[in-house]
């Protein structure tokens, strides 16, 4: 018994009990049932719009937006993070424009981009690089100066410097702290794919669940929310599998520092 | 005598400035080490000894003077030596295993096919006896593994000169004197020059061929003692021998006169240098 409350299965069935109660408040009525669907009903939407195909078709290019949107930020974020951590110049230059932009919720600029892209997959792509771009640029740049110096002579008696020094030993030792804001920017373009897709799409699951409740569908609603719950647990659980393995040593390493 | 020494020190000054005060840590420090020789270099804590040893390794900047191996000035760290770090443990890449970390130097600094680094790579792991150990990674092993890995990689570029920083200063005894064969075989199966700095004056003699005592900072030469002890060295009998106490004798005393310590026959020595300083 003690076993099994310090378990997992404690949580899991603590998420079972919120379930039943929410198919019980609104199989008796306890909130206005009209706006408040049965859980297994939304269950039973879930999957009629899933072997319909429907569900998929809005998926797909939600999930396509957001790993482009993604990656490219990702992509950027490590690049100046590197050279922001490396060079001092770089890092004058850039640090206050990053501080000055980095506080603006990404929704803000929604309109913007939809002035300068329009409202097709551009603009969408756009908003989530920009906005998984910040996350993993400040974390990048804590990475590369945290880097032991010792690590850096060493290479230096090797004679590595530059490009070199840069790819072999700095993106390693920064890559912990990379993953970290890779993490939290996961996060972020999941949440700007859904806002732009709700300001302007004719596609997408941002889409779907606003038009769901425009048209009252409101087990579809409630359907396209869970679908968003169970991409963004899956999305997490496969980063973080991912993370393990890239950073095994990692893992290890801090372990053997503790003891 | 040949006119031109293999490595030589001349007249090397290092004065670091912060906050508008100058602190000359080398007040011009002159040494010649033959090729093949085993020097070591002792003095006060905080003489300067470390930095002496990171000039001739190309890692920093003298403030005067200069440093030529065979000739040539060192401006960078010159591919006929290699460092070794007396924090093995940040030394080594803790995301590479110990093959990798010891192939690391050599494929950075020759041209080798991936068989030819590999076979090198392995033949330095057995030199170092680190068999068997090759998929570990260093945060895996001990502490005296972990350095043997560091020798292991700096050795395995074929260096002519090592050139350690305290680098058995953080293992327990009895892995020390291991280490300390392990160098000494090394040396003299590998025709290496050695240059290590250390705090343990028995260390130094037992394995050198000549003893270099820094004065306190500004640093300069104070003694130069050739080590004429038979080899192979051993730790129990060599550390036995009349000359090695009489060595032992010599360096100490002039050690602890300079760190301002009194002890037996220094003792009275040490109020008149105490009022010269």
């Amino acid at each position: 018994m003690k076993r099994l409350l310090a378990s997992r299965w404690l949580g899991v069935a603590f998420i079972v009990a919120l379930l039943i109660l929410w198919e019980l408040s609104s199989a008796f009525g306890w909130v206005s049932s009209l706006s408040w669907p049965r859980i297994s009903a939304v269950f039973r939407a879930l999957w009629e719009i899933s072997v319909s195909g429907e569900l998929f078709g809005e998926l797909w290019p939600s999930l396509w937006r957001m790993f482009a949107g993604y990656f490219i930020g990702v992509a950027f974020g490590v690049l100046i993070g590197l050279l922001m951590g490396s060079f001092r110049t770089i890092y004058s230059l850039l640090e206050p424009v990053t501080e000055v932009l980095r506080p603006i919720p990404s929704p803000a600029y929604v309109p913007i981009a939809i002035l300068f892209l329009g409202i097709d997959d551009e603009m969408k792509i756009f908003m989530i690089a920009f906005a998984s771009f910040f996350p993993v640029l400040l974390n990048s740049y804590s990475g590369v100066r945290s880097v032991d110096p010792v690590l850096l002579q060493t290479a230096a008696t090797f004679g590595v410097r530059g490009t070199r020094l840069l790819w072999q030993i700095v993106l390693p030792s920064a890559s912990p702290y990379i993953f970290t804001g890779m993490r939290i920017s996961l996060a972020v373009a999941l949440i700007v794919m859904v806002i732009s897709e709700m300001v302007a799409a004719s596609n997408g699951i941002g889409y779907f669940i606003l038009a769901a409740q425009r048209g009252f569908k409101i087990r579809e609603m409630f359907a396209g929310v869970v679908t968003l719950a169970i991409v963004g647990y899956a999305l997490n659980r496969i980063f973080l599998a991912i993370e393990n393995f890239v950073l095994a040593w990692y893992q290890g390493y801090t372990q053997q520092q503790r003891n | 005598m040949s006119a031109t020494p293999y490595l030589s020190i001349r007249s090397v000054r290092k004065a670091y400035s912060s906050h508008g005060r100058t602190t000359v840590a080398l007040g011009g420090v002159d040494l010649d080490v033959e090729r093949g020789s085993f020097v070591s270099i002792v003095g006060p804590s905080g003489c300067g000894k470390s930095t002496l040893l990171q000039i001739v390794a190309g890692l920093m900047p003298a403030t005067g003077g200069e440093v030529r191996i065979e000739d040539r000035v060192v401006r960078e760290p010159p591919p006929a030596a290699i460092y070794v770090f007396q924090q093995y443990t940040r030394s080594l890449y803790p995301w590479k295993t110990v093959e990798r970390n010891v192939a690391y130097g050599l494929e950075n600094r020759e041209a080798l096919t991936r068989e030819g680094v590999r076979a090198r790579t392995h033949e330095y792991i057995g030199l170092v006896k680190l068999d068997g150990f090759e998929r570990h990674y260093p945060w895996q092993l001990s502490g005296g593994m972990q350095q043997r890995v560091a020798i292991a990689r700096a050795l395995a570029c074929r260096p002519d000169v090592l050139l350690m920083d305290e680098p058995f200063s953080s293992v327990d005894a009895l892995t020390r004197v291991g280490l300390q064969e392990l160098v000494l075989r090394l040396w003299r199966e590998l025709g290496l020059t050695v240059i290590l700095v250390t705090h343990d004056t028995e260390e130094a003699i037992y394995l050198s061929t000549r003893v270099v005592v820094l004065s306190a900072s500004p640093a300069v030469v104070s003694i130069d003692l050739p080590i004429d002890l038979p080899h192979p060295r051993d730790q129990i009998t060599t550390r036995e021998q009349p000359r090695y106490l009489e060595y032992r004798h010599r360096v100490l005393g002039k050690l602890f006169t300079a760190e301002g310590l009194a002890t037996g026959d220094a003792a009275a020595s040490a109020p008149a240098a105490q009022g010269a300083a």
